[in-house]
């Protein structure tokens, strides 16, 4: 990678037209053209605005509860007898998992902007539940897309999300999962475009969703970056996160983009293996296209229809990426890495069991990569790993797997 | 002059309004797309648009969502159906064909290649729903050099500064987008229709067709009145669903429900030249 084209990264990308390379970008259809440019000059506006960035700090501080602290699993870390692990912990977040920093963000920018209406689009169904949880709070009304199989399998969720008033709309069409939701969204929010805020929950969407979604969960970076040099006394060594659209990957590995001495690795889903082409793996085995609003690596045939996803976990299982991890890769800042089911499951069990805290099963796959790499790592050396959620909305599919029911 | 330009040109002097049928290729079978397109001509469609399909259709409603699904499963691909532009053009030389889709068949062919091959079949003008202007610049260069119009949709949330951007890098005609939602959500409000082409003029002297929410005969023949060319897709693609498992009988039914719309408007253009 050139040294300059990281030098000069925050300047840089992504650039006026919302592109980081050749990734990124504005594809959505003309209905929209006017409600992006729209949120994108609201949101240039309230970046910089002290009042809103107060309150923003505040509900984090006060209804989230960050900071997140960062754990030294000594356990594990002495188990697999390499580098030392640290574990920012986003689980420990209302509402479980490190979404809920984008959905405040993008509340009390809808607030602002005067709008009336929120939906969202879920996988494993915790976006959904911390887009509910801040429509409940600031009075709005929250309709939630949700493939008719992500429904299924998240059933706790869709239970929480009702609870928190929002409705929940399972979505038939395609292959019923996240990427189904998120056509439907859009469809929503053409239909709805005056008074309706769309909070997409990752780094995904057109222009300037990657880079505002970005920005929101970056206090994950911020705050371990620091914590870090407090606790050791210098940088990680290696970064590891788990990479769905890439929003906790991004929001812990962006603070670090120029500390070039910290590696930064995004775990995708094998699924079942890539060679059995059911996976959830688009930059390690996925070609360029455009879907859902930008540029990225796709999970698509020949002819650029994009195929069927599989992944163990729900929050996994989509055939895109965030367009700043396409960049990232082609430049080589970031290395992009699988690890299957079956080892995620196993890592499950293995942080459950040695540390006592029960991780999501999109974590795991982050968890699973580092039971690889820090035995091949110095014990004076440290690994950083995003603990992007909790394990309580998977009992369910865990307990499966073991053949039980409830 | 293209192949569009021209079909406007004529349409015009004659006073009348352009009828622009819309299907899914290949939905329900490959074979039956080539016999539809020549019976929707002979029905009285003035240019065809052919969707191209595509596994996530962000803008279409579910009619034109299970079309896709249908003419996917046949695993039509933008190759065959350049295919069958070259099938059609082989009876027909005058009428001009319109590819409309989304960005990422396109992307995967490459441009490049697409836009060779487009030309050598005789596709006139491509409409891609997701490419707005700002992403089209190397695109509609590619398209400009092989004679084919880049044509642009036009929405009732487009500011005039858009409209005005718009205009510059349109080709052949202007999609007017007549409501805010998805294909086949609603009906069209005539009054704000009115307003809005009154408005697009102001920018541009290419001709505005009109497209989303027309439904029948009546709509079709109100929407003549005050636009240069009427777009019908969902009501014909509804049709096609009906006619999934008879295909045989499939593109005569299509043309005479288009034939009933072609009959709706010209009474109209005819009374309002007679008044
Ligand atoms: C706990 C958790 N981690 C990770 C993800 C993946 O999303 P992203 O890659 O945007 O962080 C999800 C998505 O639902 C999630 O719930």
């Amino acid at each position: 990678m050139p040294d300059t084209q990281i030098d000069d990264y925050f300047k840089t990308y992504p650039d006026e037209s919302g592109h980081f390379g050749p990734y990124g970008g504005r594809f959505v259809g003309e209905t929209l053209m006017g409600a992006i440019y729209e949120l994108e000059e609201a949101y240039k506006q309230y970046k910089n605005d002290p009042q809103f960035q107060a309150e923003m700090d505040k509900d984090l501080a006060d209804f989230v509860g960050r900071p997140s602290p960062i754990y030294h699993a000594e356990n594990w870390t002495k188990k697999l007898g390499g580098a030392q692990i640290y574990l920012k912990r986003e689980d420990l977040n209302h509402t479980g998992a490190h979404k809920v920093n984008n959905t405040i963000g993008q509340a009390l920018l809808a607030k602002r902007m005067g709008k009336t209406r929120i939906i969202a689009e879920t996988g494993a169904g915790q976006h959904g539940v911390a887009t509910a949880t801040v429509a409940a709070r600031l009075g709005m009304e929250c309709v939630v897309y949700m493939g008719a199989e992500d429904v299924a399998r998240q059933a706790q969720n869709v239970y929480r999300m009702k609870l928190l008033g929002a409705e929940v709309v399972p979505v038939q069409s395609g292959s019923k999962t996240l990427k189904d939701a998120l056509n439907e969204a859009l469809r929503d929010w053409v239909t709805n475009v005056d008074d309706t805020f769309y909070i997409i929950g990752t780094v995904a969407g057109p222009h300037p969703y990657p880079a505002m979604v970005r920005d929101f969960q970056s206090v994950i970076g911020r705050e371990a970056r620091q914590q870090m040099l407090n606790t050791t006394g210098k940088l990680p060594d290696a970064l590891v996160a788990c990479i769905g659209g890439g929003s906790n990957a991004i929001g812990l590995f962006y603070p670090f983009i120029q500390d070039k001495s910290v590696a930064m690795i995004g775990v995708e889903g094998a699924g079942h293996g890539l060679q059995s082409g059911q996976h959830s793996a688009p930059l390690s085995a996925g070609t360029p296209g455009i879907l859902h609003g930008n540029r990225t690596y796709l999970i698509q045939d020949t002819a650029g229809q994009i195929t069927e996803t599989h992944s163990i976990s729900a929050g996994l299982d989509y055939p895109g990426v965030g367009p700043e991890h396409a960049w990232l890769k082609d430049i080589g800042r970031a290395q992009y890495v699988t690890v299957t089911d079956t080892e995620a499951l196993d890592a499950f069990h293995e942080l459950t069991r040695t540390e006592g805290i029960i991780p999501a099963l999109e974590t795991s796959h982050a968890l699973a990569y580092v039971s690889k790499l820090a035995p091949t790592m110095s014990a004076d050396q440290s690994i950083l790993i995003n603990v992007s959620g909790r394990g309580d909305k998977d009992m369910h599919t865990v307990a499966a797997m073991a053949g039980l029911n409830f | 002059m293209s192949r569009i330009s021209e079909c406007f040109k004529n349409l015009q002097a004659d006073g009348q309004t352009a009828l622009i049928p819309y299907v899914t290729a290949g939905d329900p079978e490959p074979w039956v797309t080539v016999p539809l397109m020549h019976a929707l001509v002979e029905a009285g469609a003035d240019i065809i648009e052919l969707g191209v399909p595509f596994s996530d259709p962000m803008s279409d409603g579910p009619v034109i969502q299970k079309a896709c699904e249908r003419a996917l499963k046949n695993d039509v691909t933008l190759d065959s159906i350049l295919d069958m532009v070259k099938q059609f053009r082989e009876k027909n030389s005058h009428t001009p064909v319109v590819l409309m889709g989304y960005s990422n068949p396109l992307e995967a062919m490459g441009y490049q290649k697409f836009a060779e091959k487009a030309q050598v079949v005789g596709v006139d003008g491509v409409l891609t729903v997701d490419m707005p202007p700002e992403e089209s610049g190397e695109f509609k260069q590619l398209m400009d050099s092989h004679d084919i119009d880049t044509i642009f949709l036009v929405a009732p949330t487009t500011s005039a500064q858009r409209m005005k951007k718009i205009a510059e890098y349109a080709k052949g005609f202007i999609y007017y987008v007549s409501i805010k939602g998805v294909t086949g959500a609603a009906a069209l409000e005539i009054n704000e229709v009115t307003a809005k082409l009154e408005e697009i003029r102001r920018y541009t002297s290419l001709p505005v067709g009109v497209g989303f929410g027309i439904r029948d005969g009546r709509s079709a023949a109100a929407v003549a009145q005050v636009a240069d060319a009427v777009v019908v897709g969902s009501t014909l693609v509804r049709c096609i669903e009906e006619h999934a498992n008879r295909p045989q009988e499939l593109p005569a039914a299509v043309a005479s429900l288009l034939a009933e719309m072609r009959h709706a408007i010209n009474a109209r253009d005819l009374a309002s030249v007679s008044a």
